[in-house]
């Protein structure tokens, strides 16, 4: 049995709106559950709201908060299995309970838009845009066949697509991440909805094309579009909202006028939220609850040799990479770089997408061979030496990568990964080497039992977890972090931010910082580079960087970077 | 307080309870083959060359369920006695095309670039001729023989499986685990056994089913064109090309042979997608 039991319409009964207001969309007492494996998981709890006409409302949660499926709900995508109650849905006065499917299809698309997350899955990849949004209006029989082209060449040049006629008819992949989603946009507004519900509108995005899909979405509120906002970066969310409702565990902790709850935070919960954004005011103050980390370094007899070296640990000297793209012409994608870091010390490094500061991560791990220049580590020649003289010195740096569950063996429980990534001396002493991995997992905080578990059943921060631990078994000198806690949830990145700077102090260790999040560069480093297309662009402290920025991109992009004091 | 309310209608289709009825058949199947081979004597109800000159050409009966051949022998007693060596050929063959496979598809995912070069060369030439016409050519070259077959359909299926393996290999081996593990500073040997061979060979298991089955097929139309094992051999694909002549008379010569590679394929197929299946939710 599915878990619909019963339907009836309600429009006759009068209901108070939440909020004492007429509202365009009304929402009271919402409750979802789900039916799997028997049992009913109640996943969105007595959800109120009210969304006036150029107003947004934004929903604040992590994963699992429940925020998504409360968007879902409303425009009648809850999927099977669902039991919705609600005392009211409706839009302008229009009771949407007990739509028909028919009645659901006509309703999404022309009165509400919906955009998701990553415009590369939403989008059909076979399809050149122009076409998307043509379906979109077709299916809501929207003029004849020249009508439609010319309104999707407008919509794509409201949107701020540059050259429409050509871009209209590229298919995704053929597009930017930001054209993708401007894209997206477009077709989501092509039948002017009243309502646009963005999911996670700017996740994947990098910092300069955040800051133009928020203010296209700002741009649509001012012309008289009402936005359900749901998202789980509180920066974003300051941007744009009205009122903002912040859940968790598909209740409602707090709701209210949006000032008020980014500055003046009644829940708990809400404030922790806050406080788990990284900035540069956040530097060298914890982000979440006190944790302590007791970590003792284990240097393997190899590391005895760098024991009273004292210059950098890492250096850099004028790294050149060059690419052959398939067309056979020539791309340069780190462009005469050069950096040093020292002991104890934390080197960040910012950019965008394709600005190269991940093949100079791997330049640095010497998975890479340059094309030109020269790193160092510990002050070995690092990049002209043969593979097999270089294993032996590879524990001295480590890597942590943003999608852990891919650098795991699927077959290898957290235990066997760690086991296995742990030094030679420890060879054949069965007893030091799960003492050690059980160790690992105490100093990165994972409780024993977590190490039977294989990468599937683990969540994003327990991987991450033991990566870190992974990363720390052949007690390294530098910890290479390309983008480590950018796919993570606010507070568990706090956690992971928080593990590191009290790693970092116990064991002396000097982290590469890659990130493009400007945020949790400032929070972290002690020097920041600015990379743009292969090349750095400026240098400097996080002050000189985040408050004085002297480069045109540099500016652009500390001023793209969405606050929560806005 | 609260009414119910759907707005949903997108109900998912109702789950049918998962009886896996493909899987017991198939394993059922398998079972009787398997006694086939190893003691026919005791399902066969009479000698595999035993004559019955006054019997010949009967028509499927209590007595001869299969119907007897032009010679009066049992057709349902030679297709039990022929299952062995109809297996050994598929069994064989498959041993051989994975062997092949595994070893072409590994030089052409891990070695320099020049070797890689060449084999994949090899691989698809290989694999632009059409099955039966590179086991044929073998056939031709080496004489019909149980042997010629085994390798004739080994050697003619291998370039699919090769370019199989070597996707999979290329795969592992550029994954972000190796990339990990070289970073820890392991060598080369030690990451070959510990992720590429294991996470490349894995799908492996439900290939073999797959391969069997197929092998089967292609060892029976050898036999049919009368490039395999020859009649009097009880060999499925032997007692189809006897069976031909007396197409118009029995149809059972021709047509019970058949439908029993039919089974056995069919079984073999079901059974290695269920292994792949599990094998899939294993990793989950």
């Amino acid at each position: 049995m599915t878990g619909i039991v019963e339907t009836r319409r309600i429009e006759d009964r009068v209901v108070t709106a939440p909020h004492g207001r007429e509202g365009r969309l009304r929402v009271a007492n919402l409750n979802v559950s789900f039916t799997r494996g028997g049992t009913e998981h109640h996943v969105v709890h007595d959800v109120s709201f009210t969304l006036e006409p150029g107003e947004c409302v934004a929903i604040v949660g992590e994963s699992g908060s429940g925020k998504s499926v409360t968007a879902r709900t409303i425009v009648g995508l809850t999927g099977g299995r669902s039991t919705v109650t609600a005392d009211e849905i409706s839009l302008d006065g229009e009771s949407l309970i007990g739509a028909t499917k028919r009645q659901w299809r006509s309703t999404r698309g022309r009165r509400i838009g919906f955009i998701l997350q990553d415009a590369l899955v939403s989008l059909d990849p076979l399809r050149p845009v122009g076409r998307e949004i043509d379906e979109a209006l077709r299916l809501h029989n929207w003029g004849n066949r020249s009508e439609r082209k010319r309104k999707v060449l407008d919509l794509l040049d409201s949107v701020g697509v540059p050259d429409p006629q050509n871009r209209a008819r590229q298919r995704p992949d053929e597009l930017s991440g930001g054209l993708r989603q401007r894209a997206l946009i477009a077709s989501a507004l092509a039948l002017d909805p009243e309502i646009i519900i963005a999911d996670e509108p700017t996740t994947a995005l990098d910092a300069t094309v955040q800051a133009q899909v928020l203010s296209l979405i700002a741009d649509m509120k001012s012309r008289g579009v009402s936005v359900i906002l749901i998202s789980h970066d509180l920066s974003v969310v300051a941007q744009l909202a009205d009122h903002i409702l912040v859940m968790k565990g598909g209740q409602v902790l707090e709701s209210g006028e949006a000032h008020q709850v980014l500055h003046d935070p009644r829940h708990d919960y809400t404030r922790s939220l806050i406080d788990a954004v990284p900035s540069e005011h956040t530097r060298g103050k914890p982000l979440g609850p006190p944790v302590e980390i007791i970590a003792t370094p284990h240097p393997p007899r190899v590391a005895e040799e760098f024991a009273d070296y004292d210059g950098p640990v890492l250096e850099a000297k004028h790294l050149v990479k060059r690419f052959t793209t398939p067309d056979g012409s020539v791309s340069v994608a780190v462009d005469d770089v050069s950096f040093t870091l020292a002991r104890g010390e934390t080197l960040g490094i910012v950019g965008e997408s394709g600005s190269g500061k991940s093949t100079t991560a791997r330049l640095a791990l010497a998975l890479s061979r340059p094309d030109g220049g020269s790193v160092s580590l510990l002050g070995r020649d690092w990049t002209t030496l043969a593979e097999p003289r270089r294993r032996a010195l590879r524990g001295r740096i480590s890597v942590v990568y943003q999608d852990p569950l891919s650098s795991f063996d699927p077959r290898w429980n957290a235990e066997r990964i760690l086991l296995d990534s742990l030094p030679a001396e420890l060879d054949g002493d069965s007893a030091a080497r799960h003492a050690r991995v059980r160790e690992l997992a105490g100093q990165v905080g994972l409780p024993e039992d977590v190490l039977r578990r294989f990468p599937l059943q683990l969540s994003g921060g327990q991987r991450q977890r033991i990566a870190i631990a992974r990363a720390l078994a052949p007690s390294p000198s530098v910890i290479v972090l390309d983008e480590a806690v950018s796919a993570l949830d606010v507070s568990i990145q706090a956690q992971i931010l928080d593990l590191l700077v009290g790693l970092q102090r116990q064991l002396g260790l000097s982290y590469l910082f890659i990130s493009h999040d400007l945020g949790v560069i400032s929070h972290l480093s002690d020097h920041v580079l600015v990379m743009k297309d292969g090349a750095v662009v400026e240098r400097g402290t996080p002050d000189q960087i985040f408050n004085h920025p002297r480069h045109p991109y540099t500016q652009q992009l500390v001023s793209s970077v969405p606050t929560l004091d806005d | 307080m609260t009414s119910l309310l759907t707005h949903n209608g997108i109900l998912s289709p109702r789950r049918v309870t998962a009886v896996p009825l493909g899987l017991i058949a198939s394993v059922a199947t398998v079972v009787l083959f398997a006694i086939a081979v190893a003691s026919p004597g005791l399902i066969a109800t009479h000698g595999p060359f035993a004559l019955h000159l006054q019997e010949s050409l009967h028509a499927p009966s209590l007595t001869y369920w299969f119907g007897t051949d032009e010679s009066g022998r049992d057709l349902y007693s030679r297709v039990v006695y022929g299952t062995s060596q109809s297996l050994l050929i598929g069994l064989g063959a498959t041993g051989v095309s994975l062997s092949l496979a595994v070893l072409l598809g590994s030089i052409a995912a891990l070695s320099n670039r020049f070797a890689a070069g060449v084999v994949n060369r090899v691989i698809e030439v290989l694999f632009s001729f059409p099955t039966l016409l590179l086991a044929l050519l073998l056939v031709a070259i080496l004489g019909p023989s149980i042997l010629t077959q085994i390798f004739a359909v080994g050697i003619g299926t291998a370039p699919g499986y090769a370019r199989i393996i070597r996707g999979q290999i290329l795969s592992a081996k550029n994954s972000g685990y190796v990339e990990a593990a070289i970073s820890l500073g392991h060598s080369r040997p030690r990451i070959l056994r510990q992720h590429i061979i294991p996470n490349a060979l894995r799908p492996l298991v439900a290939i073999i089913a797959l391969s069997v089955g197929q092998s089967i097929v292609w060892a029976s139309s050898l036999s049919f064109l009368g490039l395999g094992v020859a009649p009097p051999s009880p060999e499925w694909g032997a007692l189809l090309d006897s069976g031909r002549a007396y197409i118009t008379q029995a149809w059972w010569l021709t047509v019970i042979p058949g439908l029993v590679i039919v089974a056995l394929a069919l079984a073999a197929t079901t059974l290695g997608k269920y292994i792949q299946k599990a094998l899939e939710r294993g990793e989950r």
